[in-house]
């Protein structure tokens, strides 16, 4: 348990250094939300000043910053000023939005690189092995901006897909079973951008895992005792080549929101990329701030699960404390 | 030796592509800027050899502008004069290098012809001129920052590597940061603290601070590696014992070894950061109008009518692919070259 505790207390750090830092840099900016008012002749600089100390805009940094610090215990993380609102519930949707598409993504990806992983690794050397490396570097040649592109063209063009937006017009009035099945065609096309985007590094990843272990001498001895290769790969090749995929599947996560980021803006998928960027030309500081820490904890909290399952699947983890 | 011969070709390639890139205003046969009113989303101007009669032409040449009153059917295009193709033509002013001016381009047509190799966009502008002239910027703005990128990673990797102790601490902590954060969201939000009016030279340097300061840890881990294990050679304790100074050492011994991996490392963050330049300004963070650059070229696709309409405008985005396969392969073999290569 110390070791999870230790990763926790790790983590924990990491948010708060995110945010200092993320919170400085915002801090550097010349010009803020209220610049655009003040160069409008009508409203009077005394009005500005007056917004300005009323969003404790004119503090300096330490003091807004433990402002922020206390909303975050409130559980509103501050407020944004072009909606007025407190930035949480404006986050909150996002975010459900954004993790359904790249939880779902992040599942269909690992699901599809492992067994793809371990056929290649398997049948290494053969045409099969040759033909599936073609395609995952060439895959990963391709920019996930034309990729993204490309999907949009596609919908564009047939008509098969809507081209943004998760839900249609009438959602509200469909059975459940309609539902399901309106959000499965909002959900195709930007989940098959983030699976192809993400999918070749975790195919090459798993493949070169498996082939390092099918290389050691217990698979070997294994293979001379007469056990089914089928039964090698699966049973006794997998468990040891999951510890580094395990570290991957955190960092995966990472690449999976950058990626998600762009195909959120790109195919009008209505999770925080957007709001980001909008945030971002605005200048609304507490939006993007809330945006970087959401993203943050995604990211700190995938890896503490990437750790939590290392510990229960890697007995050397648990005996290292003991000694 | 195959992996020296994929340096060989990738790097040739990629020095005659920068070189198109350089002198972008000889092999453009148009300015980025010019404007052609008249020729709003032009297609590729198709290039023939035969003309409408069955007789075959040395020189390719391309069909004159229709009255577009008239818009003529396909049929009539035969009594639209011919335009042959030439080489070194004069036309539009430009400056070789920032200092020489020229006015002669590889190809064009004469006036009132036009040749549209990728089709020309909203303004009539030629795509494949913004195209090379787009590569100025984004090319050299991935250039930049990977370097900026590799010299915070020297500097951070070397000092933790060979000091060690607290200071070592210190940076690898703070590299993690910028590891553990989705870089894009990083980018976006030093980016949220630039100003947003601001000239597009002012905005171009930023983008290639910005980015570069991002990227410093991992070439800063790798370093800090490859200067841990240089550190502890026998050449170098040796030479220590003969009482070199900690700054000979550097110099001579430990950074030298560290080559391989810095060069691999700008070779793989240049298309990177190329990428990101493109992102930025694609989402409209980037530099904007008149510079285009690669993503300036890219965003007038996020308007649904013209991805629909104008294949032609998602060219750019389909060039890119090759020129990043080419560096790819340039930093596999430079990773298998100096693995393979004992230091």
């Amino acid at each position: 348990m110390r070791y999870l505790a230790q990763r926790l207390l790790h983590s924990i750090l990491l948010l708060l250094g995110v945010s200092i830092f993320s919170f400085a840099i915002l801090q550097l900016a010349p010009g803020d939300f209220f610049t655009p008012l003040s160069v409008n002749p009508q409203i009077s600089a005394h009005t500005v000043a007056t917004l300005r100390s009323q969003y404790g805009l004119d503090k300096p940094f330490p003091i807004r910053y433990e402002h922020w610090l206390h909303s975050v215990f409130r559980g509103d993380l501050g407020v944004s000023f072009a909606y007025g609102t407190p930035v949480a519930p404006l986050l909150a949707v996002r975010a459900r939005n954004t993790l359904l598409l790249t939880g779902l993504s992040l599942f269909l990806a690992w699901m599809l690189a492992i067994p793809f992983g371990i056929w290649t690794a398997a049948r290494r050397g053969k045409w099969s092995d040759r033909a599936g490396g073609i395609v995952t570097s060439s895959l990963l040649t391709i920019p996930d901006l034309v990729l993204f592109l490309a999907l949009l063209l596609v919908a564009v063009r047939t008509g098969w897909f809507p081209t943004g937006g998760m839900m249609s017009p009438g959602f509200d009035d469909l059975s459940i079973g309609g539902k399901v099945q309106d959000l499965a065609t909002h959900l195709f096309l930007p989940c098959l951008g983030l699976v192809l985007a993400t999918l070749p590094p975790l195919v090459r990843h798993v493949r070169s895992a498996m082939i390092e272990v099918l290389e050691a001498p217990f698979v070997r001895a294994a293979r001379a005792h007469g056990i089914p290769e089928r039964r090698i790969l699966l049973r006794y090749a997998l468990p040891v080549a999951a510890n580094p995929l395990i570290t991957l599947f955190g960092y995966s996560i990472a690449g999976m929101l950058s990626a998600s980021l762009l195909v959120e803006v790109v195919l009008s998928w209505p999770g925080v990329g957007p709001l980001l960027v909008d945030a971002i030309l605005a200048k609304d500081v507490y939006v993007v701030v809330g945006a970087v820490m959401l993203s943050s904890v995604f990211l700190v909290a995938g890896n503490l699960v990437a750790d939590a399952l290392l510990f229960a699947t890697d007995p050397r983890i648990r005996t290292e404390q003991i000694n | 030796m195959t992996h020296h011969r994929k340096l060989v070709w990738s790097a040739a390639v990629l020095a005659a592509f920068s070189c198109v890139i350089l002198f972008a205003g000889f092999f453009a046969p148009y300015d980025f800027a010019a404007q052609d009113r008249d020729t709003p989303f032009a297609p590729p101007t198709a290039i023939h050899f035969m003309d409408a009669s069955g007789r075959l032409h040395v020189r390719p040449f391309v069909y004159g502008p229709r009255d577009s009153a008239q818009t003529p059917p396909i049929a009539e295009a035969a009594s639209v004069q011919p335009y042959p193709l030439r080489w070194f033509v004069p036309g539009a002013p430009y400056k070789i290098a920032g200092v020489f001016t020229s006015r002669t381009h590889l190809f064009g047509v004469a006036q009132p012809a036009r040749i549209f190799l990728m089709g020309s966009d909203a303004y009539g502008r030629d795509q494949f001129s913004r195209f090379l002239y787009g590569g100025q910027i984004s090319l050299l703005a991935g250039l930049i920052a990977a370097i900026l990128s590799v010299s915070i990673g020297i500097l951070a990797g070397g000092i933790a590597g060979y000091y060690g102790g607290w200071l070592d601490e210190i940076l690898m902590r703070g590299g993690e940061l910028f590891l553990a954060l989705p870089w894009l969201y990083l980018l976006f939000a030093m980016r949220a603290a630039l100003p947003l009016h601001i000239s597009q030279w002012q905005v171009f340097l930023l983008l290639i601070s910005v980015m570069g300061l991002i990227g410093w840890a991992r070439p800063a881990r790798l370093i800090r590696g490859v200067v841990l294990s240089a550190k502890e050679r026998n050449f170098v304790l040796a030479a220590r014992g003969f009482g070199a100074s900690d700054a000979y050492l550097l110099r001579r011994h430990v950074l030298p070894q560290t080559y391989a991996v810095l060069l691999t490392q700008i070779t793989l963050l240049v298309p990177q950061y190329v990428l990101a330049e493109v992102t930025l300004t694609f989402l409209g963070l980037g530099v904007g109008e008149p510079m285009p650059s690669w993503g300036a070229l890219l965003s007038s696709l996020q308007q649904y009518s013209v991805l629909s309409s104008y294949w032609w405008m998602f060219l750019p985005a389909l060039l890119l692919i090759p020129l990043f396969v080419v560096f790819y392969a340039a930093a596999d073999a430079l990773q298998e070259l100096h693995k393979s290569v004992p230091l």
